[in-house]
C-alpha cells in the first residue's frame, strides 16, 4: 500500500542545510496499523507529510495507493489526496463551520452533490459517535469530540489510507483510549490502512501492528510491536519501552523492596504471548526449594498478543536460585537480574 | 427649536450633503473592501512559505501598498487630479472624489486583511490542502470565512476613516458634509452650520461602527 524508497528530505535553514529524513526505506501493508515513534525533531512529522505530498522528498520515491506522491502535481495530486486523508494533533477544524459543515468540507472539495453530501455526513456523524452534535460549532466541543469530527472529516471521501499526526497527543488519557478504540474499529470495519506518528509508546502498544522507531531522521529499529517490546535493540527503543514497563512507580517499588528485603535476588521476568498464561511461578516454587515474592507486575495487551513483566524476589540457597533461573530460561521467559543482594 | 439653535442651517442642503457623504462612503467602502481584500490575499499568499510564495510579486505589491499608504490623503487628492479628470472628465462632485478615496483606503485595508489572514491557524490551511483543496477553494472556503470577523472589523475602521476622507474631499469640491462645514460654515462665518455638519458626521460614524460591531459579533463563532 505504501512504499518509501531511499527517502531523504533536506531543508534549507538560516543555519545551513538540515536533514529531516535520512535514507529511509519503508513498506507498509494494506490494512495495517503502522506506528512511527520518535521524540520531537526526529523527523516523523516530515515523514508523515511525505505520504500525502504536503512535503516532497529531496531524493527518493514515495508511492501510496499506487500513486507516486513524490512526483505527481496539480489536479492529479489533489485527486490522490482525497484517498489519503489526515487527522491532526490540534484537530484543525474550521471554527466558522458547524460539525456537519466541517465534515461536508472534503465532500465539497470532491464535488459531491448536496443531497448525497447530507446523507454521507449523517452516516459519518453516527459512525464516530457524535449524534446530536451536528449543529454545534467546534468551540462548543471537547477535545475528544473535536478529534471525532476530524476523523469523520477524514473518512468522508472513503480514503484508503488514514494518516494520524499525533492525533491523541493533545487529549487526556481516557479520551486518548476512546479515540484509539475508534481508530481500531475503523481499521477493522473499513479495512483502512492507518499510519500514525506519536511520541507515546502507549499508543503504539495499544493499536499498532508494526512500529518503526525514528531518531535524527533515521529509522533505527522496526518490527512487530510485540517483538520490539520483547527485545528492544536500540537505546532509544529501550527508553520508549520503559515508558510502559518501567514506570516511576515500578522504580520506587523496586527501590523500596531492595531496602526492605536485602536478601535474595531481584529478577525481572518478561512474558510474551502465551507465556503470560502459564503458571510459571507456581512451578518455580514447587520444583525448586526457593521462596518467591512478587514485587511488581503488569501485563500490556498489544495488537499481536500480551506482553507482561513481573519483578520477583527469589530467596534460597545459591544453587537452588541458580537452578530456578535456569528453569526460567528453559521455559522461554526472559530473565533479567536487577539486583543481587548476596 | 432647531431653527432657533441653528438659524443659518439650510436643512434641505444639509440632507443633500449628508446623502453625498453617505454615497461617497458607501461606494468607496464597497470597492475598497473588494480591492483591499484582493491585494491583501495576494500579499498573504505570496509571502514566504505560503501557497504562492513569490519574492518578486510580494515585494512589488508590498511596495505599492506602502507607498500609497504613506501619502497624506489631501496630497493624494491633488496628485490624482489628472487621473480623475482623465477617468471622469471632471474633478468636481461626489464621483470625482471616489478614485482618491479608494486609492487612499484600499492599501490601508489590504494591510488589515494581511494581518487578519496571518491570524488564521496554519494547520487549517494544511488540513484543507491535505483534503485536496485547490487554492481558489482555500481562498473562498478557508481564508475568507476563517478571518471574517477580523475582515469586518477592519472594514469598519476603514469606513470610519473614509468618512473623514470624504470630509477632506469635500473641501476641494466633492460636496458632502465636509463641504458644508467648510464653505457654508467656516467661510461664511456660520458656526452653527459647522456644528450641525459635525453632529451629522458623528451620527454617520456611530452608525457605521454599530453595524460593524454587530456583524463582527455575529460572524465570530470562536
Amino acid at each position: 500500500m505504501i512504499q518509501l524508497q531511499n527517502i531523504t528530505k533536506k531543508y534549507k535553514t538560516v543555519n545551513g542545510e538540515l536533514t529531516a529524513v535520512k535514507d529511509v526505506n519503508l513498506s507498509i501493508n494494506k490494512g495495517e496499523i503502522f506506528g512511527i515513534i520518535g521524540y520531537s525533531g526526529a523527523g516523523k512529522s516530515t515523514m508523515i507529510r511525505l505520504l500525502n505530498g504536503l512535503e516532497k522528498p529531496t531524493t527518493g520515491t514515495v508511492t501510496v495507493n499506487n500513486q507516486e506522491f513524490s512526483s505527481i502535481k496539480g489536479q492529479k495530486l489533489r485527486d490522490a489526496r482525497q484517498k489519503v486523508s489526515m487527522i491532526f494533533q490540534h484537530f484543525n477544524l474550521l471554527w466558522s463551520r458547524t460539525v456537519e459543515e466541517n465534515i461536508a468540507f472534503p465532500l465539497e472539495i470532491a464535488g459531491v452533490p448536496k443531497a448525497q453530501r447530507e446523507a454521507r455526513v449523517n452516516e459519518l456523524i453516527t459512525l464516530v459517535g457524535l449524534g446530536g452534535r451536528a449543529k454545534a460549532y467546534p468551540s462548543q466541543l471537547s477535545g475528544g469530540q473535536k478529534q471525532r469530527v476530524g476523523i469523520a472529516r477524514a473518512l468522508a471521501n472513503n480514503p484508503e489510507v488514514l494518516l494520524c499526526d499525533e492525533a491523541t497527543s493533545a487529549l487526556d488519557p481516557e479520551t486518548t483510549d476512546a479515540i484509539l478504540d475508534l481508530l481500531v474499529d475503523i481499521n477493522e470495519r473499513l479495512g483502512l490502512t492507518i499510519v500514525l506518528i506519536t511520541h507515546e509508546m502507549h499508543v503504539i502498544r495499544k493499536i499498532c501492528h508494526r512500529v518503526a522507531v525514528m531518531e535524527a531522521g533515521e529509522i533505527v529499529e522496526r518490527g512487530e510491536v510485540l517483538q520490539v517490546f520483547q527485545a528492544p535493540q536500540a537505546t532509544i527503543t529501550k527508553k520508549f519501552v520503559s515508558q510502559i514497563t518501567d514506570t516511576k512507580e515500578t522504580q520506587e517499588t523496586v527501590a523500596q523492596i531492595k531496602a526492605n528485603y536485602p536478601t535474595g535476588q531481584l529478577v525481572k521476568l518478561i512474558f510474551v504471548g502465551e507465556k503470560t498464561e502459564q503458571p510459571v511461578i507456581s512451578h518455580l516454587v514447587k520444583q525448586f526449594d526457593v521462596e518467591v515474592s512478587i514485587v511488581h507486575g503488569n501485563i500490556s495487551q498489544t495488537k499481536n498478543g500480551a506482553y507482561g513483566t513481573l519483578i520477583v524476589q527469589i530467596n534460597g540457597s545459591k544453587d537452588n536460585v541458580a537452578d530456578a533461573l535456569n528453569y526460567l530460561n528453559t521455559v522461554e521467559v526472559q530473565t533479567e537480574v536487577i539486583a543481587n543482594a548476596n | 427649536m432647531l431653527t432657533s439653535l441653528f438659524p443659518n442651517v439650510d436643512w434641505e442642503k444639509m440632507w443633500e450633503a449628508t446623502y453625498q457623504t453617505l454615497y461617497m462612503t458607501t461606494i468607496s467602502t464597497v470597492i475598497t473592501f473588494i480591492l483591499g481584500l484582493a491585494i491583501g490575499i495576494v500579499l498573504f499568499l505570496t509571502s514566504p512559505t505560503q501557497l504562492w510564495a513569490n519574492k518578486i510579486v510580494n515585494f512589488l505589491t508590498n511596495s505599492i501598498v506602502n507607498i500609497f499608504r504613506s501619502i497624506p490623503f489631501i496630497v493624494l487628492i491633488i496628485l490624482l487630479i489628472p487621473f480623475t479628470k482623465f477617468l471622469l472628465g471632471t474633478i468636481r462632485g461626489a464621483n470625482a472624489a471616489l478614485p482618491a478615496l479608494i486609492i487612499g483606503a484600499a492599501p490601508f485595508y489590504a494591510r488589515m486583511v494581511l494581518i487578519a489572514l496571518r491570524e488564521i491557524d496554519k494547520g487549517v490551511i494544511e488540513a484543507a490542502r491535505s483534503m485536496g483543496a485547490k487554492t481558489s477553494t482555500i481562498i473562498w472556503k478557508v481564508l475568507i470565512p476563517e478571518s471574517l470577523p477580523a475582515l469586518i472589523s477592519g472594514i469598519t475602521v476603514t469606513a470610519v476613516a473614509l468618512v473623514g476622507y470624504t470630509a477632506m474631499a469635500g473641501i476641494i469640491g466633492a460636496g458632502g458634509l465636509g463641504n458644508s462645514a467648510f464653505l457654508d460654515g467656516f467661510q461664511r462665518n456660520h458656526g452653527d452650520v459647522t456644528l450641525m455638519a459635525t453632529i451629522l458626521i458623528l451620527v454617520v460614524v456611530f452608525i457605521i461602527q454599530w453595524i460593524g460591531d454587530m456583524i463582527t459579533a455575529k460572524t465570530d463563532k470562536r
